[in-house]
């Protein structure tokens, strides 16, 4: 059956509280999921006190002034620091978002709560581990995959067209929305995930594509593409206000527009 | 490495590449028609959902004879069969999904489908049987 507990070895256990920094006049709490791979231990969830005054407003501020000031052992992702690269998905206070958009403000009720995305291998702290994320990615094959010979200039396509592709091709594969679909969470071994349907659909709908019926043949299955129940946990989670579970609506309309 | 052994999980921990784990058997080319079939019998049963409240409060209080009399109408008695028909296929798609989302070992899940697919049929026959059998007043 699907696990539904934790497993034994992932269980949280009490964590460490930090001293809060001397001299600060306005501290925000933030509770931080910690797991060691080389300690042996369970993980725990570590307490620090962040200088608002001294650090920038969003979350991943708040984490690379804990980093800088207090514990430079707290692992995560993060590069662009402004919505495009995707690298600092987490789920902060019980929702899958990044980092660096979710001002520390907006979380209410005390402390921020910042875990790994749930339900991926963790690497160390807030580092999940997602080869089997980018592998579901790569088993769409997102290129244009043509037989009629390269034209002298460039593929050519409609405004009409090209704005079908809106709404698909933003997405910058953070995992928040793979990683919130409970789908995913028990059958991500087989079930390709909202963010790698999305991608599918984003070259099914591409009217220079010449593989959409291959492409259609390849998703075919009741797991790969039906375990999706359009329970729209990936809508909501979507920090790009993306719409995975309508992309897996729409191949669903075209697997049933060349059946019936 | 030890984040493998201790947090993935065992058949992530193989040494396959992770792309030949997710194209596995490849794609089985079904479930399409599954998918289809439940919204073909899921607006069925909303259209016969009121006619068949109506037959359901006709045949409130009255005995066999009464219920007999009621279903011996051809209309009342292919409507009951329709909404038999369609809701017992429902039931059988709609609980495939549920194992299939739950359970992972694979010989549990194929006797599950079976005993579901042998449980929808029974109830589907045993119903038309029974409609049947009172509407020709046998």
């Amino acid at each position: 059956m699907v696990e539904f507990a934790l497993p034994k070895n992932s269980k949280i256990s009490g964590g460490k509280t930090w001293p809060k920094p001397p001299g600060a006049t306005e501290l925000r709490e933030f509770r931080v999921y910690r797991w060691n791979p080389d300690d042996g231990k369970n993980p725990s969830v570590d307490t620090y006190y962040v200088d608002t005054n001294d650090c920038g407003p969003m979350v991943l501020d708040g984490l690379i002034w804990i980093k800088n000031h207090i514990d430079p052992s707290l692992t995560f992702r993060r590069s662009c620091r402004e919505g495009v690269c995707g690298s600092c998905a987490m789920n902060i206070d019980g929702q899958n978002t990044l980092a660096c958009t979710r001002s520390m403000h907006d979380v209410k009720d005390g402390a921020v709560k910042i875990n790994p995305l749930p339900h991926q291998p963790v690497v160390k702290d807030l580092v999940p581990d997602l080869t089997n994320f980018y592998a579901q990615y790569a088993s769409v094959e997102p290129w244009l995959k043509t037989t009629s010979p390269t034209p002298q200039k460039e593929w050519r396509q409609s405004h009409e067209d090209r704005e079908k592709l809106d709404g698909l091709y933003e997405c910058i594969l953070c995992a928040c929305c793979s990683t919130s679909c409970p789908s995913y969470w028990w059958n991500s071994e087989r079930y390709l995930g909202p963010a790698a349907l999305l991608q599918a659909n984003r070259w099914v709908s591409d009217s220079r594509d010449e593989a959409t019926g291959e492409r259609l043949d390849n998703l075919e299955d009741p797991f790969r593409l039906y375990r999706c129940h359009t329970i729209m946990n990936c809508a909501k989670a979507c920090p790009k206000g993306l719409n995975p579970a309508e992309a897996i609506a729409e191949l669903k309309l075209k697997m049933v527009e060349r059946q019936v | 490495m030890s984040f493998d052994e201790s947090h993935g999980s065992p058949k992530r921990s193989s040494m396959r590449t992770p792309l030949g784990r997710v194209r596995n058997l490849g794609a089985a080319h079904s479930g399409t028609s599954d998918f289809w079939r439940q919204r073909i019998t899921g607006v069925a049963m909303t259209l016969l959902m009121i006619p068949v409240l109506v037959i359901i409060m006709m045949l409130l209080g009255r005995n066999q004879v009464g219920a007999a009399q009621i279903l011996s109408s051809i209309p009342v008695a292919v409507i009951l069969l329709l909404f038999i028909f369609a809701s017992a296929w429902h039931m059988k798609i709609g609980m495939q999904v549920v194992i299939e989302d739950y359970v992972h070992n694979e010989k549990l899940k194929l006797v599950s489908i079976m005993l579901n697919n042998f449980f929808s049929v029974a109830v589907a026959l045993a119903s038309t049987y029974a409609i049947l059998k009172l509407s020709s007043g046998v």
